[in-house]
């Protein structure tokens, strides 16, 4: 068996972002564990620009902002094993590992930071009917395909899904000399950045049907055409909208699930809604030191709120090491009221806060000039005014650690009030 | 009847996505009135886009040695929209041998641009 | 010995022009069953198959249950074959290590009528002398089963009724086959058969021809049309379409049994049951098709079978669906099994008309085959002293103890390399699986045998992992590496001019 004081589960943006602050924060002996041939998780296959812009203020790609925290893991000197798949977390905080160059491993940890991440929808998620060829991948395998193993996916593409991988990956594929014909979006509104439906569409005349979907795929062998359709407001196909491609690849976008099998064993308890844990402010689970951080928890838009989230996860796993949190204080809970879907963290001790208590949410629909509102059992403790709020965008709120100590509310309620629902 | 040159633009410089339209005015200092957007950065933004397009282009070149077979580049800046497939002729030729520290420059000044492309990763030598 | 999607096996009488004592045309689980079988004799056995793999047909598209019996009709080839043929998976299942578990069943009623036709169900049961099948009470039922229906009003218990691995059954069967001696030829179509003195000449789509002293119809789907090219017409093959979803692991205790409905005048109803890595299968409707290669999966067929499967069980969580998939079901227009000689050609052996209990009646079908081949070669059979009935167990990584674990990992580091990360599956067993007789060719055949990609991520991550692997292992491209079949390429060519991409 051996030791460590913070074991950091999976070597993407968040456990590097959870293991430095760790390290940072006093935890003398801090392990990652990747499963992967190298550190930085899926970040390495998303060449694509649009990372750091909140953490470095600058615009850098997928490997290039990993690369900035391989480097910082490796002056702090903290150790990583790659190649590493962890087979158990369980509640006494051991941890049942492989490697082929290590073998068996066995640790008992202080405290564990579950970082895996998410994996993508299937097309059996959404049981897209026709035929089973080759040729329907999911957007992120096609781009592991493109980027990392230099190998194209297909000639002429259809994409199911606007959320940002595919809409990133249109633009790839279409760079490197595919046709893009089409993307549908099921819902009336697109799941990606108006950013990415500008310069990976626009820019390449690639169409978006919004209120569409895939109704079936032909060929036996290899895709040879897909059918898509609008849909009712039951989002169900509407006859006589169909149009037909030949193509020979279909790509699906259709979201991500975080992945908590690891969880699960651990007899975590996971928020139906998100999929992930259930945590407090310190991004603890129902499980006492075992902390969970990034798309684990919940799937986020950008990565710099993975590493804000994971430097917090990291920062009090230390402090846990330490017996420095206060566990047995006053809980407040936080929900979701109207036009929210779910709100992260769903527990607060507001004695272990520092200055803020960031509360990170999606809403439910496309909302313009709303409100976004906090209520401590019933007395308003933040309330914006936003512009422009979508489902496809995390919205923030920071409440002042100091109000919450001094009301001790039961409950912390976000809502949207007023405004209009849009669908573009 | 006289109509304006018009452009309809959608702005990328906050989620907000301003629908903006273009339209051409000869007295305005930018040669152009920008409707639709709530900020400068949005007017500045629909201007730029019906000018002069830029982006950047992010891409792999093939390298020789290294755990993969794909190295990621990126133009250092913004160039010119319309350069985007000519820029991929020309590191689609591109072969690498590793090992390549991040930032190398890959090819130096694109057409004239004054604009390098650089490796986003570092990828070391394996046997 | 290359066989697969590059390169057609050929045997080595097959080169030589030599002639076989049997050709099976088909390598379902009914050909493989029967070839196994037909191995433990002095015969030369070829196996011909059109498709890029073993169990590439029905055997891999369908409910895997292998039925207790007490649904076939007494009187009927099929009734007596599935009470002959579902004792034999215990043994079968340890000599040939598949997977292969006894759960029982249970046949759910919802009104009077059910109730009685559930009734009829046991008398039929009694006759063919099907183990322990009863009637249960509401409340029995619902003591042990609490997601079941509040409606049902009785259910009929047989527990001998089973689950099992159809495809890995129908893989070892041919790999045991050929351990003692069979040989198989992959992508191999049959495109004509002729009588000769000696027996049949079969000429293959390649432009080869094949000597065979008898011949066995185990084609399937295609079973009249291979029927039909040597002997007179007396029956056809009318394909019935099933559709599926199977639903993700989490979702696997929902019930611990199979779960069916009552046959009433509409149908036989849709099942519920856990698969035996542990899944949850829903389904299948019955629909005839035309196109016997039409396993398309259709919006409107999907939903009955949501909606007729939480009859069952109300409250079955369609959002853990992983996949769904549609298979063929062989029937004859005889309405039974077709096993034994055709009337004007005695060389030539049906197994077919396939439907259901297929699979169950499998290795009873095996062994009436095999009489009918010894009458057709003159007599008694002579049995092989060599042949070994084992098959080498495949260590399966994620199933063992953790000290079993460690034991893998020090005798083959490539067991702790996770391939899968939904099921869990290693390198070595991939590596394991490719190397086999009978061994993988394609992304398919990999996950067929070991897994990966079988699970709910549905091959996300580990397709990757998998073609490396293979091509790396056969001495290919990956670029050249296949789904499935030939045609269903998976990548186009690389991404860059310098490397002979675009």
């Amino acid at each position: 068996m051996q030791h460590y004081e913070v074991v950091i589960v999976g070597g993407g943006p968040a456990g590097l972002a959870a293991a430095i602050e760790a390290r940072k924060n006093g935890a003398q002996s801090v392990v990652v564990l990747e499963r992967d041939r190298e550190l930085g998780g899926i970040l390495q296959q998303c060449i694509h620009h649009g990372f750091g812009l909140v953490v470095f203020n600058e615009e850098l790609t997928g490997p290039e902002y990993a690369e900035r925290f391989i480097d910082e893991l490796m002056e702090l000197g903290i150790e990583y094993r790659l190649e590493t798949m962890v087979l158990e977390v369980n509640a006494d905080k051991t941890i049942r590992a492989i490697s082929p160059s290590d073998g068996m491993i066995e640790i008992q940890a202080k405290a564990i930071v579950l970082n895996m991440g998410c994996r993508e929808r299937t097309r059996g998620a959404i049981a897209i009917p026709g035929f089973r060829p080759a040729g329907v991948f999911s957007a992120g395998t096609a781009q592991r395909f493109v980027n990392m193993e230099g190998y194209m996916v297909g000639k002429r593409v259809v994409i199911l899904g606007s959320g940002d991988i595919g809409l990133i990956m249109a633009r790839r594929m279409a760079l490197e000399g595919a046709k893009v014909l089409a993307v549908a979006e099921i819902m009336p509104y697109s799941g990606g950045l108006t950013r990415n439906i500008v310069q990976c569409l626009h820019d390449y005349d690639i169409p978006l049907y919004l209120s569409h979907t895939i109704t079936e795929v032909r060929g036996k062998e290899r895709v040879e055409g897909v059918t898509i359709a609008e849909v009712d407001e039951n989002r169900k196909p509407m006859t006589g909208t169909e149009k037909h491609y030949d193509c020979d690849t279909l790509l699906l976008s259709v979201g991500l699930i975080p992945e908590n099998e690891l969880s699960r064993g651990a007899g975590i308890q996971l928020d139906p809604v998100t999929g992930g844990p259930i945590v407090n402010e310190a991004m603890e689970t129902s499980v006492p030191g075992i902390f969970a951080s990034g798309n684990v928890v919940h799937v986020h838009d950008l990565v710099d709120w993975v590493t804000e989230e994971s430097r917090r996860a990291g920062a009090y796993a230390a402090r846990y090491v330490q017996n420095k949190l206060v566990e047995d204080a006053s809980v407040i809970a936080s929900r979701p009221g109207d036009g929210i879907g779910y709100v992260v963290p769903h527990k607060v001790r507001p004695e272990n806060l520092n200055d803020k208590l960031a509360i990170f949410m999606r809403v439910k629909e496309v909302f313009h000039d709303a409100k976004l509102v906090v209520k401590a059992d019933g007395e308003v403790v933040y309330s914006r005014k936003k512009r422009h709020m979508a489902p496809g965008e995390m919205e923030i709120v920071q409440i002042d650690a100091q109000k919450l100590k001094d009301l001790k509310p039961a409950e912390l309620l976000v809502s949207v009030e007023g405004g209009e629902t849009v669908h573009v | 009847m006289y109509k304006p040159e018009e452009h309809n633009v959608i702005c990328t410089v906050c989620p907000i996505g301003c629908r903006l339209t273009v339209i051409r005015e000869e007295h305005e200092p930018d040669g152009y009135k920008v409707i639709g957007g709530v900020c400068k950065r949005g007017e500045k933004f629909g201007v730029k886009e019906v000018t002069n397009p830029t982006r950047t282009v992010t891409s792999t070149v093939a390298i020789e040695g290294g755990l993969l077979p794909r190295l990621p580049v990126r133009t250092e800046k913004d160039i010119p929209k319309h350069l985007n497939y000519e820029l991929m002729k020309l590191i689609n030729q591109v072969k690498l041998q590793a090992p390549v520290k991040i930032g190398e420059v890959v090819v130096a000044n694109v057409f004239d641009t004054g604009v390098n492309v650089i490796a986003t990763r570092s990828m070391r030598a394996v046997k | 010995m290359r066989y697969g999607p590059y390169n057609h096996f050929t045997g080595s009488r097959m080169k030589r022009g030599e002639m076989y004592d049997v050709v099976i045309i088909g390598a379902g689980v009914i050909g493989c069953g029967i070839a196994r079988e037909l191995s433990r004799y002095d015969l030369s056995i070829l196996i011909l198959e059109k498709e890029g793999d073993v169990a590439d047909g029905t055997t891999k598209a369908n409910s895997a249950i292998v039925h207790a019996g007490f649904d076939a009709y007494h009187k009927t080839v099929n009734g007596q074959m599935n009470a002959r043929g579902n004792p034999m998976y215990d043994r079968l299942a340890a000599e040939l290590s598949f997977p292969f578990q006894r759960i029982g069943s249970l046949v759910l009623a919802f009104s009077e009528e059910e109730l009685a036709s559930l009734r009829e169900l046991i008398d039929n049961a009694n006759v063919l002398k099907i183990p322990g099948v009863e009637m249960l009470a509401p409340e029995t039922v619902h003591a042990k089963h609490a997601n079941l229906s509040q409606e049902i009003r009785g259910a009929l218990w047989a527990p001998t009724g089973g689950i099992c691995g159809p495809w890995e059954f129908a893989i070892a069967l041919a790999e045991n086959a050929v351990e003692n001696g069979a040989e198989l030829a992959l992508n191999t179509q049959v495109t004509g058969i002729q009588k000769t003195d000696a027996g049949f000449r079969l000429s293959t789509a390649a432009g080869g021809s094949i000597e065979s002293r008898v011949v066995v119809n185990a084609a399937g789907v295609y079973a009249d049309t291979i029927h039909n090219m040597v002997a007179e017409p007396f029956f056809e093959i009318h394909p019935k379409r099933g559709q599926y979803f199977l639903l993700d692991k989490a979702a696997g205790d929902i019930v611990d049994t199979v779960i069916f409905q009552a046959p009433t005048k509409a149908g036989k109803g849709v099942l519920v049951s856990p698969t035996v890595h542990g899944n949850i299968i829903v389904g299948p409707d019955a629909e005839y098709v035309e196109d016997r290669e039409d396993l398309r999966t259709t919006g409107p067929q999907l939903d009955y079978v949501r909606q007729a499967a939480r009859q069952s069980v109300p409250n079955i969580p369609f959002g853990m669906n992983i996949t769904t998939f549609a298979g063929l079901r062989a029937e004859s227009s005889t309405r039974d099994f077709i096993i034994g000689p055709a009337d004007d050609v005695p060389n030539f052996i049906n197994a077919a008309g396939m439907k259901s209990p297929g699979l169950s009646a499998a290795p009873a079908v095996a062994e009436e085959v095999v009489k009918h081949v010894g009458v057709a070669l003159g007599g008694e059979l002579k049995e092989r002293k060599d042949f070994n009935p084992h098959r080498r167990p495949a260590a399966h990584f994620a199933e063992a103890s953790p000290e079993k674990q460690a034991e893998l990992i020090a005798t083959d580091p490539r067991f702790a390399r996770i391939v899968c990360r939904c099921e869990y599956v290693t390198e070595a067993e991939v590596v394991d699986v490719i190397h086999r007789k009978v061994g993988a060719r394609s992304v398919d055949g990999v996950k067929r045998r070991a897994r990966p990609g079988g699970g709910r991520c549905q091959g996300g991550f580990c397709s990757p992992r998998v073609m490396e692997i293979l091509a790396r292992e056969l001495g290919t491209d990956m670029g050249d590496v296949l789904k499935d079949g030939p045609g269903s390429y998976i990548l186009t060519g690389r991404t860059k001019a310098v490397e002979g991409g675009m």
